[in-house]
C-alpha cells in the first residue's frame, strides 16, 4: 500500500487543486489531502474496490451497523467534548460536523433522483423543500421518515421537524449537569446544510423535548433567513 | 422466585454498579458491598486458575447460599456481572445476557460514560428497570 501513496489517482488532481482555491478555504468544510483520498493499487486481486471507484447507487439501500454507528458517534462527542469549553460550543461543533454530512447527503440525493427518474426537480419552494427533507433526507440518513414537520405558531420564519426517537441519541444519557445539550446538534447540521445547499439559508437547532411516554423526543428548530421568505412571498 | 440484587463489577475489581429490586436480601452499607464486590473478584480470580483441566477456565458461575445464590457472568473485556436471586430462579444466566446487552447499549455507546466508573446514566437504569422491574418474576 506504500507505494500508492507516492502516485494519487490522475482523477483526483482536480480535487487537489481546489484546495488552494479560495472557494475551499471556507471554515465550514474541509477536503481531505490527497493521501487520504488514494485509490487501491490495482496489484492485488483479493482487494476491495475502492469507495471512490464504487457505484454511488450501489449502496442506495445498503444498511450499515447501527451498534458501529452508535460507537463512532459516541467517539465524536467524546473528541468534540475534550476539545470545547461550553455547552453552545459543543452543540456548534455538532452542528458544524452534520453540516459536512449533510452538503454530501444532498448532493448524493441530487444525483440519484437525476439517474433514477426522467422528471427530476429541484426543489425551489421552501414547504415541499421541507418535506422532502421530513421524508427523503431522514430516509437516506436514518432509514425512516421524520415523525412530524410543523410550523412555529408564533414565528412565521419558524418551522420545527419533530424525531420521536433519533437514531444519534438512542444510546446516549446526557448526565444533569448538561441538561441543556442535545446531540442531535449533528441532525440539525445536516438540515441546515440541506436548506443553505436548496437555496434556503436557515439557523437550524436542535433541542430536547421528550414526553412521557417519548423520552428521546427532539425538535429540530429551523430558522429562515428572512431573504428566504420575502422571496416566497414573490413566488405566490 | 426472585431477583433481589444486580452488581457490576470493572475489570481492576471496583464496584461500578449496585442495585437492589426487592427487600428480600439484608441491606449493607455502600462500603460493605465495595468490600464485598473487590473480594468477589479476587475469589474469582483465583477460582479461574482452579480448573483440573489445563488451559483457560470460567472460573466460578454461580456461588449458593442455603437461601439465595449468585450467578456470576464474566464477560471477555473483564466486567463482570453478578445477580442475586433465590434458589429456585431459572432465569439467572438468561438475565444476566440481557443485562450485557443493556450494559453494551446503553453504558459502552454512551458518550459521556467514563469506562471503569461507575454507571451513573439514566438509559442503563431504564433498561434495567423494563428488564427487572421491581425483581419479581413470574416463572
Amino acid at each position: 500500500m506504500s507505494s500508492a501513496y507516492a502516485h494519487p489517482h490522475p482523477r483526483l488532481s482536480s480535487v487537489t487543486s481546489a484546495a488552494s482555491s479560495p472557494t475551499a478555504s471556507s471554515s465550514r468544510f474541509s477536503l481531505p489531502s490527497a493521501a487520504t483520498l488514494v485509490t487501491a493499487s490495482k496489484s492485488g486481486a483479493g482487494q476491495r474496490p475502492n469507495i471512490y471507484d464504487r457505484n454511488l447507487n450501489k449502496t442506495r439501500i445498503a444498511e450499515v451497523s447501527g451498534s458501529a454507528f452508535s460507537f463512532l458517534f459516541s467517539e465524536v462527542v467524546q473528541y468534540t467534548q475534550k476539545r470545547v469549553s461550553g455547552i453552545n460550543d459543543l452543540e456548534r461543533r455538532l452542528n458544524t460536523l452534520g453540516y459536512r454530512v449533510g452538503i454530501r447527503v444532498l448532493e448524493l440525493m441530487i444525483w440519484r433522483a437525476e439517474s433514477s427518474s426522467k422528471a427530476s426537480k429541484r426543489e425551489i419552494r421552501l414547504l415541499p423543500a421541507l418535506m422532502s427533507i421530513h421524508t427523503h433526507v431522514w430516509r437516506a440518513v436514518f432509514g425512516r421518515p421524520a415523525d412530524a414537520l410543523e410550523k412555529s405558531v408564533e414565528n412565521a420564519d419558524e418551522y420545527m421537524i419533530i424525531d420521536n426517537d433519533p437514531l444519534v441519541e438512542r444510546h446516549i444519557s446526557v448526565p444533569k449537569d448538561l441538561s441543556q445539550l442535545s446531540c442531535s446538534s449533528f441532525t440539525a447540521g445536516i438540515v441546515e446544510a440541506v436548506l443553505d445547499g436548496l437555496g434556503l439559508p436557515a439557523r437550524v437547532t436542535a433541542h430536547s423535548t421528550p414526553t412521557a411516554q417519548l423520552p428521546n423526543r427532539t425538535t429540530i428548530l429551523i430558522k429562515l433567513e428572512k431573504s428566504v421568505l420575502e422571496r416566497e412571498e414573490l413566488l405566490k | 422466585m426472585a431477583i433481589f440484587g444486580l452488581w457490576v463489577i470493572n475489570k481492576a475489581g471496583g464496584l461500578v454498579y449496585q442495585r437492589n429490586f426487592t427487600d428480600g436480601l439484608a441491606q449493607l452499607t455502600s462500603n460493605e458491598y465495595l468490600v464485598l464486590a473487590g473480594t468477589l473478584h479476587g475469589i474469582h480470580a483465583i477460582t479461574s486458575r482452579l480448573s483440573p483441566i489445563p488451559g483457560p477456565s470460567s472460573g466460578a458461575q454461580v456461588i449458593e447460599g442455603e437461601t439465595f445464590k449468585m450467578t456470576i457472568l464474566l464477560t471477555a473485556t473483564g466486567t463482570k456481572f453478578v445477580l442475586l436471586t433465590s434458589l429456585a430462579e431459572p432465569s439467572a444466566d438468561v438475565m444476566l445476557q440481557k443485562v450485557y446487552d443493556a450494559y453494551a447499549d446503553a453504558v459502552m455507546k454512551n458518550p459521556f460514560h467514563t469506562p471503569e466508573m461507575p454507571i451513573r446514566s439514566d438509559g442503563f437504569e431504564q433498561r434495567i428497570t423494563s428488564l427487572i422491574g421491581d425483581g419479581r418474576t413470574t416463572s
